[in-house]
């Protein structure tokens, strides 16, 4: 890796972070709606509890932990809609994007690592912060678990982006990408455990959803943080995260390349 | 009235059409709305499976509520749901066309778009109602059958205000749009549950404040016929039309008075 291509990712990274910085209310109105929706989730998990002290492995105090990590993460995974590439395909911006003597996919990916950066220190922390002042929640014992969460996260984001590349580049060949990528986002908000924990799921459904790069965004992150994963696990789970961050990206690169040549091709 | 509604049914006719001429797309779209929004049964479904029962409520009670809150909130989406774009449409300055035209604000920012689309979610909404009433043990009598009528209509009346009231924060900041979801999209997810499971605070604020709780939880009760474990008066099984009347009546207060201030502040 040159050293100005690193840098140039970093002032990249630099602008994505900037970008959504520059809407505090629009950070503000996050905030306010995952800490909400944190209380919400977190009280109807704890009804589950009513009856049993253990689901899936996990008591009440394991299951609020996951509600409002998850949704302390959700704007830096972003799990939800992402349509900025699928836009700028349907607005034929993308051509001058293509024009430029940079990697549209490495270009992105800078990008979003700068905004997910932004988003877990303005909408990470402080949801998570006003559930652990309502709520008991368990954090990690061991010191190094913080190190793992980190390395997972960012992972997440990775895996997340290249999943999220994917469904827009379908704006290439489709006049309405958003169907698809409202069905593709089904897809993953269910699987990678935001809507409810994978080990809540009956068992034949999670191994489907262990199968799928999904549970990856959300589901393996948790589980490092909630000490689930122990020891050699943690490898385990953190090798997972990297392959499917190389495949998805490894598929986009293919799915780019597929789409620049069909572009020049028709003299666009 | 009458000649605001015959302009709105031309409106939303015109927009209708045109969706309905890209057939692929439409039924796409269609499909991936009806799948998004038929997750949150999916959640419903997967938590039953560990519990037989939630706050005493069955599977088939639970989805009673999730239908009626999904069926209400998914015909008042279709109506107005895009007013979560209102606050782009006070950025990019097209509210002010609105402002000079000679019609009521509120009629023409409603049917300037129509996304039938969200019909996907009243689909699914209706199916899990024909799941719930298969299973739900109920009494009918005609003042129950009369209920969820008036629970549906009441619902969606609710949505309808807490959405047109939240949408005027647009007026006020430049991307609050967001915090309104709290409220409408929030609310639909909250409704779909037991208000019961909720904390003290947020029962109360369901009950008084934003009146959520009258959207499904209590005509169900009555419906049901269960005992309120939370001590609220029988009374207020009967009460979602007068809480969505008055509801309506204060967002309509609150837009007019929205309008006017930012009429006069000339931008």
């Amino acid at each position: 890796m040159r050293p100005s291509a690193l840098r140039l990712d970093w002032e990249i990274a630099r602008r994505g972070f900037g970008r959504y910085a520059a809407y505090p209310a629009a950070t503000f109105a996050g905030i306010w709606t995952n800490t909400i929706f944190g209380f919400l989730q977190a009280y109807i998990l704890l009804a589950l509890y009513e009856s049993r002290t253990d689901i899936g492995g996990y008591d009440p105090t394991d299951a609020v932990t996951y509600v409002w990590f998850a949704q302390a993460m959700l704007a830096t995974v972003y799990v939800f809609g992402w349509f900025e590439v699928a836009l700028r395909i349907r607005s034929g911006d993308v051509a001058a994007d293509l024009a430029r003597p940079l990697d549209p996919l490495r270009y992105w990916l800078a990008f979003d690592l700068g905004r997910a950066l932004y988003h877990f220190v303005f909408r990470g922390i402080p949801p998570f912060v006003v559930g652990m002042l309502a709520f008991d929640l368990r954090l990690p014992e061991d010191p190094a678990t913080w190190l793992w969460v980190a390395v997972s996260l960012v992972l997440a984001v990775v895996v997340s982006f290249g999943y999220r590349f994917l469904y827009n580049l379908a704006a290439f060949w489709l006049l309405d990408y958003r169907g698809i990528g409202i069905i593709a986002i089904t897809a993953a908000l269910l699987f990678s455990g935001f809507i409810v924990p994978l080990p809540f799921f009956p068992d034949w459904l999670e191994a489907v959803a262990r199968v799928l790069p999904f549970a990856a965004m959300v589901q393996i992150p948790v589980d490092v943080f909630l000490e689930q994963a122990v020891g050699a696990e943690i490898a385990a789970a953190l090798l997972l995260q990297a392959l499917w961050a190389a495949i998805l990206l490894g598929l986009a690169r293919l799915a780019l390349g597929s789409a620049i040549r069909r572009v020049v091709i028709q003299g666009g | 009235m009458v000649d605001g509604l015959a302009l709105y049914a031309r409106l939303v006719g015109a927009q209708v059409r045109s969706q309905l001429q890209y057939r692929v797309s439409f039924a796409l779209d269609l499909t991936g709305m009806f799948l998004i929004s038929f997750l949150d049964f999916v959640a419903v479904l997967i938590l039953f499976e560990n519990v037989p029962t939630l706050d005493g409520w069955t599977l088939h009670e639970v989805a009673f509520l999730y239908a009626s809150t999904c069926i209400s909130f998914a015909l008042v989406d279709l109506v107005i749901g895009h007013l979560d774009l209102f606050p782009r449409m006070i950025r990019e300055g097209t509210f002010d066309l609105v402002l000079v035209r000679p019609r009521g604000t509120l009629l023409q920012v409603i049917a300037s778009d129509f996304a039938l689309r969200r019909l996907g979610k009243a689909l699914q909404g209706a199916l899990v109602f024909a799941f719930a009433l298969s299973g739900i043990d109920v009494d009918w009598n005609p003042g129950r059958v009369a209920m969820v009528g008036v629970m549906l209509v009441a619902g969606a009346l609710i949505f309808a205000a807490v959405w047109i009231a939240g949408a005027t924060i647009a007026f006020w900041t430049v991307d609050g749009g967001e915090f309104t979801n709290a409220f409408t999209y929030g609310g639909n997810f909250l409704t779909q549950y037991p208000i019961s499971i909720y904390g003290e605070w947020l029962r109360r604020f369901l009950a008084f404040v934003v009146p959520m709780a009258f959207v499904c939880y209590f005509p169900a009760l009555y419906v049901l016929d269960r005992p309120d474990p939370l001590g609220f008066p029988r009374a207020f099984q009967f009460a979602s039309p007068l809480v969505a009347l008055a509801a309506a009546v204060v967002a309509g207060f609150v837009w007019s008075f929205a309008v006017r201030r930012y009429r006069s502040v000339g931008s």
